[in-house]
């Protein structure tokens, strides 16, 4: 079997907003330059997945496939050190203009070219633009049933089983491979990588392909959406301290305010 | 290519607010006739969706079972879209409309934008309003296609009063087969009210500081007639069910009442409660970021502060 995990290399979202900049002019996010970046983590726990399927199924290959510029290199590396076996790093300054759909279309190209994948598994979403719509298109461009937002993964005899996560509770569902899979962060923690397989990493194969390797033209990479606009939502920021002697106080005093504003 | 085509999931076969609000947006933003895909509406669903704003309704499916099957919908809906050529296509962003709403848009060729807070018509051109970067920044888009599928957060717009005078008519499309079967499904809140529905929601964090937590939370939510929701971590941690989540990746509410009690008010948590009227926040730090979008803070321990508020409640004089 052989899967590909797909993953986004992004800055830390768990990082304070302030090191971040919103440049509105460029309609761009600029991170501070200390800040870290890291494999956007619903799609580490993608890797996560693979590497669970990997172990019930010895012998299946995990391909780590990674669209962005030379520094995204090192997400491959990441998920090459939790144990994927080769990655693929889609890199050309065509992308840099590129959307979900553009970027969709070059990962799918991708796939293609690898040959014979059984499953794909993306994030439910990329933490920095928190779209959610690529591994969804990718599904579609391949023509393969999507089972999104997934918390386990399970593949037994050419089907893969999903538990998915909803609203209101959940469901298990099944379809047969090839397939997209989206992760969602329920599926729990990744592992971290080992010393062993981090030095094991260091000689497993990395792939670099430009747009001229997928064989897209310019309409598969045409953007559809525009950014018009990138800014700070408002904050009132206008907090009232209920204050007290002790909690219990606090708690009371809290109780009457809110009756007096008419909120209770 | 006018009008809009809104896609409706029933909650045990009723309408929920947030489809509603969609009605509206739809009437709202497109010119032409607004057509609603409503799988398992009854006659009565089907009223009441004419009468809040839908000029076609859409019934598939088994009257009163509407449960999602991603591959079905979204081959009935593809078609519907094909046939009226519709200049937008709405669904509720939640795990049914992020589900179906990408691959919609994929397999029809058009242009995608999902979580929206808002929805503008400028001089015949959508620009769709979203939060990203974890709810800290907004993007507003727009698209070169002529046909977006869109989700949108509940709390956009306001739903239409009911027009029992309104007319509408009802066509019966057939769900198509699903390559995805279903082997079982778990609710997990058995008569309990929604959070979606909630007006007052009591959410509890991290720091609750344990399972144990949500017992301090319940009596107080009960006091207020609301229901009790949470951060991510106590989901993640397993202090609480994962339907109970709020936020970027949970659910999206707007109560009138938010009670936030050890929640540090992360944007991620903000972007699914940033909606409601009133925030409250209980936490022993006074620099937690929660208190810039809370009306009143308690700056102190919630195993102190929620106890005496509940017992202080319920001797309010009635009003
Ligand atoms: C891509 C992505 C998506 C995410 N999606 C979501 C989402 O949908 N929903 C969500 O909630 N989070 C989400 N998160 C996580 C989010 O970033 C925060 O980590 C999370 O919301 C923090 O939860 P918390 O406030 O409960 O915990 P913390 O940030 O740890 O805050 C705990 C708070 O409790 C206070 N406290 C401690 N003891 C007490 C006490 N005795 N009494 C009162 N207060 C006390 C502390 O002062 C602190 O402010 C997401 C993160 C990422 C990266
Ligand atoms: N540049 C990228 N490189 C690799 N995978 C990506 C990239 N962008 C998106 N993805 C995958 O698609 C998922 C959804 O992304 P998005 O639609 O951007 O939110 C992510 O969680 C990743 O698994």
């Amino acid at each position: 079997m052989h899967i590909v995990v797909c993953i986004k290399y992004i800055p830390d979202p768990e990082a304070a907003f302030s090191m971040f900049r919103i440049d509105e002019q460029a309609k761009q996010i600029l991170p501070a330059s200390g800040l870290k970046h890291v494999v956007s983590p619903f799609d580490e726990q993608a890797v996560e997945a693979a590497l669970r399927i990997r172990e019930a199924h010895p012998g299946t290959r995990i391909t780590v496939l990674t669209l962005g510029d030379e520094t995204s290199r090192n997400a491959l590396k990441h998920g090459l050190a939790m144990g994927a076996d080769d990655g693929v790093l889609l890199s050309d300054v065509v992308f840099d203009a590129g959307d979900s759909y553009t970027i969709a279309q070059a990962l799918t190209a991708a796939v293609k070219k690898l040959g014979a994948v059984d499953l794909v598994l993306t994030g439910r979403q990329a933490a920095d633009w928190d779209a959610g719509i690529v591994g969804a298109g990718m599904g579609e461009l391949l023509g393969v049933p999507v089972l999104s937002f997934a918390k386990s993964v399970n593949v037994t005899d050419h089907r893969v089983g999903v538990e998915r996560v909803l609203d209101d509770g959940g469901e298990i569902v099944e379809a047969m491979l090839p397939a997209v899979v989206t992760v969602s962060n329920e599926i729990g923690p990744p592992r971290a990588p080992t010393l062993r397989e981090t030095m094991r990493a260091a000689r497993k194969a990395v792939v670099k392909w430009s747009a001229a390797d997928l064989s897209l033209n310019e309409g598969d990479l045409a953007p559809r959406r525009l950014r018009e606009r990138l800014f700070a939502p408002v904050k009132e920021g206008r907090c009232e301290w209920i204050e007290g002697a002790t909690p219990e106080e606090q708690g009371t005093k809290l109780a009457q305010r809110l009756r007096e504003a008419r909120v209770l | 290519m006018s009008g809009a085509l809104v896609i409706v999931e029933l909650v045990s076969g009723k309408l929920p607010q947030a489809g509603l609000e969609l009605l509206a947006l739809a009437r709202l933003l497109s010119g032409g006739s607004v057509s609603v895909m409503a799988p398992g509406a009854d006659e009565v669903t089907v009223r009441t969706l004419i009468a809040r704003g839908a000029d076609i309704v859409y019934v598939t499916g088994v009257a009163g079972t509407n449960d999602y099957n991603s591959d079905s919908w979204i081959g009935c809906a593809e078609r519907l879209a094909r046939e009226l050529n519709p200049a937008l296509i709405l669904a509720v962003h939640n795990s049914t409309g992020a589900d179906l709403a990408p691959r919609l848009a994929f397999r029809l060729g058009y242009g995608c934008a999902t979580g929206c807070v808002a929805v503008e018509n400028r001089d015949g051109v959508l620009h769709f309003t979203r939060p990203c970067y974890g709810g800290n920044a907004r993007e507003t888009v727009s698209f070169n296609t002529g046909l977006v599928v869109a989700t949108v957060r509940a709390g956009v717009c306001d739903a239409l009063p009911v027009d029992a005078a309104r007319s509408g008519e009802v066509v019966a499309v057939e769900l198509l087969p699903s390559r995805v079967r279903v082997i079982e499904r778990k609710r997990d809140s058995g008569g309990a009210q929604r959070l979606e529905d909630a007006k007052v929601i009591v959410a509890g964090g991290r720091g609750l500081n344990g399972p144990e937590g949500f017992n301090v939370l319940e009596p107080l939510a009960a006091t207020l007639g609301g229901v009790v929701g949470a951060s991510r971590v106590p989901c993640d941690l397993g202090w609480c069910s994962h339907a109970m989540q709020i936020g970027l990746t949970g659910k999206t509410v707007t109560p009138e009442l938010y009670i936030a009690v050890g929640i540090s008010g992360a944007s991620h948590h903000l972007a699914g409660c940033g909606n409601a009227k009133t925030i409250v926040a209980i936490n022993t730090d006074a620099e937690a970021a929660i208190f810039r979008d809370a009306k009143f803070g308690v700056v102190g321990d919630y195993a102190k502060v929620v106890p005496a508020l509940t017992a202080a409640i319920k001797t309010l004089p009635a009003v």
